[in-house]
């Protein structure tokens, strides 16, 4: 574990935890047809909530005499589930809005970003830079004695285990179950899905909750575990953006949101070691412009015919799968209303 | 299955779309659905399977009444609709859309699904590969599919909106033996909602007529198409009135000179024709021959890869749309509200895009003009009326509306597609006032008998390759069928 790379490579893992989590809960919603632009303050708001209720937990229960240790161990998941039912409730809103009140959703994210952002702020003042709990890694039993992967992706936190879980649960869910596929065709063409007898905004409201709660357990990933606590302003304010952009750079495919997520972690990296490095003399902003420019590389490669041509190269049962792991088209009705009364 | 329909009352606002509908349909059996646009059949369909309820009266099913609130109800009790835009998912595959919304518990892997899929395909000829993403299906494709789908969820009774519109000959015949059959061997009751008569004589047993939301008669096939206009009507309109013009001296509109077309999926080449002023030429051809690049060529749309293309004489070779509208041609495509009107303005604001030139806007004046147009050409429409507020009829009134008076050249795309036998005639008697002051006219059409009745001369195109027909008059429906097919042997060019 003295091998510097090892470390890094590391803690890109760790540092990508909460983007894989928000984006794939993004992913979900938008999958679903709700567009989720509030993702930013999602995770702000619910960072300081979640550490408020696991810091005041954690108080409270060492103030009555209870070990420190089991203290934590209680305080950091009530922390998180709280995080994600502010997570959640803020998509339903965006939800409400659409569905109820027929507004935009667009325009209601957007609020509520803002929204979210200086709530948190003004909510957290009395709790900012203090120490509180934070989630400890926990090496994996079996798993991490693999040499190299093990060091690299099994010396972490039960944030970054379960977004593992959650990268293949989502995949499978999508992909692979009759529900996945309802929830797909809600997203593409919910008349379809009507006609078929599903409820289109009762699941468009299951998804939009179920995404903004992992959105606000990516919040919670922040202030209990990677950048532990709470500031003013928030240290992790504008990674919920770049969630949004991820999701889309991911083509809503769990998978390559989850490559988006590590490509967008190393490349901070990377610019975090080259400044540290002394004698390469690059600008800052250059560095941090460098994943934008990379991500709209790849988005123009993937949407030129290029690809689509190496991929009939491939034998015929790959070119499905291929076909199905870069396709970057949004889903067709994503951010529209469905009214069943009238069918449309 | 035996469907009985009793006292069927539907509104929408101040329209009665179906006032107290009485009907029965028999197992076994295919019935035709007719009326003209806003006749009501379409609505009468989406309540029977279930895309709308009624307002007031009952469905009975072999005599048991049922009440449904979704498709979906509809489909257990056995009723399944084919929508004219199939209602299937394009961002999936054939075989996620076969198995989506099965009900049961066949797994999502669907082996058993995909054996099920290509037992119904076999069956009826339908080429479906399950892997395929619908999205790069045609519309019959899709339809197949649609069939095969509701087929395996079990429906005893199959309604079909408009299904002949947008396939080829060859998938109508499928469809139509698959439909005959599942009526004959199955004993499904069949309905097919439809204008196209010829649909109706050639496939129904029997056809019941709506106009202005009620029941006007049934009646058993086999019908000449002038007694069920009659039944459509009210009336029987007589074919439209052909004059001999002559156009020995008449100026040249447009002129295509050993021109060669390219487009992704076919060329139309070595390809010459004189237009003149006054002539209506007629393109024929199943969708996608080479119609729809040349009468893009004719505007600008498309540019000729080689040859020149002469506009009233001036070489135009490689002049864009907008250089074309300019010297006098004017374009309207076949789908009004994707490409020829823009949904969300006002009839208004289109005038004004139109004939409006200075930075500043005289809204008084656009307004005039717009109620101006609105008379002249019947629109049922207010100035301030959004254009998709309004019915396709209306909407292709105004399309036309908006062509410039002056116009040299009218090339149109489908010109009265989705509209019913009135309103395409009196599209066709505005076209001919235009064609009498001078304007060449060239259109295509999926619909034989009016390029046969409009046409000075026609142009069958199969492949790309364009078969000319000069005089329209001797052309019969035989030969022209023959031509589309892609039997040109006995016609030289």
């Amino acid at each position: 574990m003295a091998d510097p790379l090892l470390n890094t490579l590391e803690s890109i893992v760790t540092n990508a935890t909460p983007l894989v989590i928000a984006a794939i809960g993004e992913t979900i919603t938008e999958r679903a047809g709700i567009v989720n632009l509030a993702l930013d303050g999602s995770i702000v708001l619910s960072a300081m909530t979640g550490f408020v209720a696991a810091y005041s937990l954690n108080t409270a229960l060492t103030g009555g005499g209870m070990a420190v240790a089991t203290a934590t161990m209680l305080a950091i998941p009530v922390g998180v589930l709280v995080a994600m039912l502010v997570g959640a409730l803020i998509a339903l809103l965006i939800a409400v809005a659409s569905i109820e009140l027929n507004q935009d959703q667009v325009a209601i994210g957007f609020v509520l970003t803002l929204l979210g952002v200086d709530l948190a702020v003004f909510l957290g003042t009395n709790y900012a830079r203090i120490p509180g709990p934070q989630a400890l890694p926990i090496v994996f039993p079996v798993l991490s004695q693999i040499p190299v992967a093990g060091d690299i992706f099994f010396k972490q936190s039960g944030f970054t285990y379960l977004s593992y879980a959650l990268i293949f649960g989502a995949w499978y869910y999508l992909f692979q179950t009759r529900r996945g596929l309802a929830l797909r065709a809600v997203g593409e063409r919910p008349e379809a899905a009507f006609a078929r007898g599903v409820s289109v905004n009762r699941l468009r409201y299951l998804y939009a909750g179920l995404g903004g709660a992992l959105v606000g357990l990516a919040g919670a990933a922040y202030s209990l575990n990677i950048k532990a606590g709470w500031t003013t302003p928030p240290n992790m304010q504008g990674d919920g953006w770049i969630a949004l952009a991820i999701v889309i750079f991911g083509g809503w495919h769990p998978f390559r949101v989850v490559l988006g997520a590590y490509l967008f972690a190393g490349l901070r990296a990377l610019a975090s070691v080259i400044q540290r490095t002394p004698g390469i003399e690059i600008n800052i902003m250059v560095l941090n412009a460098v994943p934008w420019v990379l991500m709209i590389v790849t988005l123009l490669l993937v949407s030129s015919g290029a690809i689509e041509r190496a991929l009939l190269l491939l034998p015929r049962g790959a070119q499905k799968w291929a076909r199905n792991i870069l396709r970057s088209d949004p889903p067709a009705a994503l951010g529209t209303r469905f009214d069943p009364e009238r069918g449309s | 299955m035996d469907i009985e329909l009793r006292h069927i009352h539907k509104r929408f606002g101040p329209v009665h779309a179906n006032n107290d509908i009485n009907l029965t349909f028999l197992g076994g059996r295919i019935y035709g659905v007719l009326g003209e646009n806003g006749a009501g059949k379409s609505t009468l369909m989406k309540i029977l399977s279930g895309y709308q309820p009624a307002d007031s009266g009952s469905i009975l099913l072999d005599g048991t009444e049922v009440d449904y609130r979704n498709p979906q109800i509809a489909l257990h009790y056995g009723v399944g609709m084919l929508q004219q835009d199939p209602l299937d998912v394009p961002a999936f595959t054939v075989l996620e859309n076969f198995i989506f919304g099965a009900i049961g518990a066949r797994g999502y892997r669907g082996h058993a699904a995909a054996r099920l899929l290509r037992e119904v395909c076999s069956r009826f000829g339908f080429e479906l590969d399950p892997d395929t993403p619908i999205a790069s299906l045609s519309i019959g494709g899709r339809q197949q599919l649609e069939i095969a789908r509701l087929l395996a969820l079990g429906v005893k009774t199959l309604i079909l909106d408009e299904p002949t519109t947008g396939i080829s000959a060859e998938q109508k015949t499928i469809l139509f033996n698959a439909l005959k059959s599942l009526a004959k061997n199955d004993g499904l009751s069949v309905l097919l909602v439809s204008h196209k008569l010829e649909d109706v004589i050639a496939l129904c047993d029997e056809v019941a007529v709506l106009r202005a939301g009620k029941l006007v008669g049934t009646r058993a096939l086999p019908a000449t198409p002038s007694e069920l206009v009659a039944l459509m009507f009210g009336q029987i309109l007589e074919p439209a009135q052909r004059i001999a013009v002559n156009l020995d001296n008449a100026a040249e509109a447009i002129r295509f000179e050993n021109v060669t077309l390219r487009s992704k999926r076919l060329q139309v080449k070595d390809f010459n024709l004189n237009v003149r002023a006054g002539e209506v030429i007629g393109l024929a051809g199943l969708d996608g021959s080479g119609q729809e690049l040349f009468l893009r060529a004719c505007v600008g749309l498309a540019k000729p890869a080689v040859g020149h293309i002469h506009f009233e004489g001036r070489d135009m070779t490689g002049a864009s749309f907008r250089q074309f509208l300019a010297a006098g041609a004017a374009f309207s495509a076949a789908g009004r509200l994707e490409e020829g009107l823009i949904a969300g303005l006002t009839l208004t604001e289109h005038t004004a895009l139109m004939t409006e030139h200075h930075p500043v806007i005289d809204w008084g004046r656009a307004r005039q003009r717009t109620i101006n147009r609105i008379q002249t050409y019947h629109v049922r429409g207010t100035p301030e009326s959004q254009i998709e507020q309004l019915s396709g009829g209306n909407q292709q009134r105004m399309l036309m509306a908006l062509m410039p008076e002056s116009a040299v050249l009218l090339a149109l795309e489908q010109p009265t597609r989705g509209l019913d036998v009135d309103s395409a005639r009196w599209i066709w008697q505005q076209l001919m006032v235009r064609r009498d002051i001078g304007a060449a006219i060239v259109f295509s059409s999926p619909d034989l008998d009016e390029i046969v009745t409009y046409s000075d001369r026609i142009l069958v195109f199969y492949a790309g390759r364009v078969t000319e027909i000069p005089d329209a008059r001797q052309a019969t429906i035989d030969q022209l069928g023959r031509l589309i097919g892609g039997h040109n042997e006995e016609v030289p060019r």
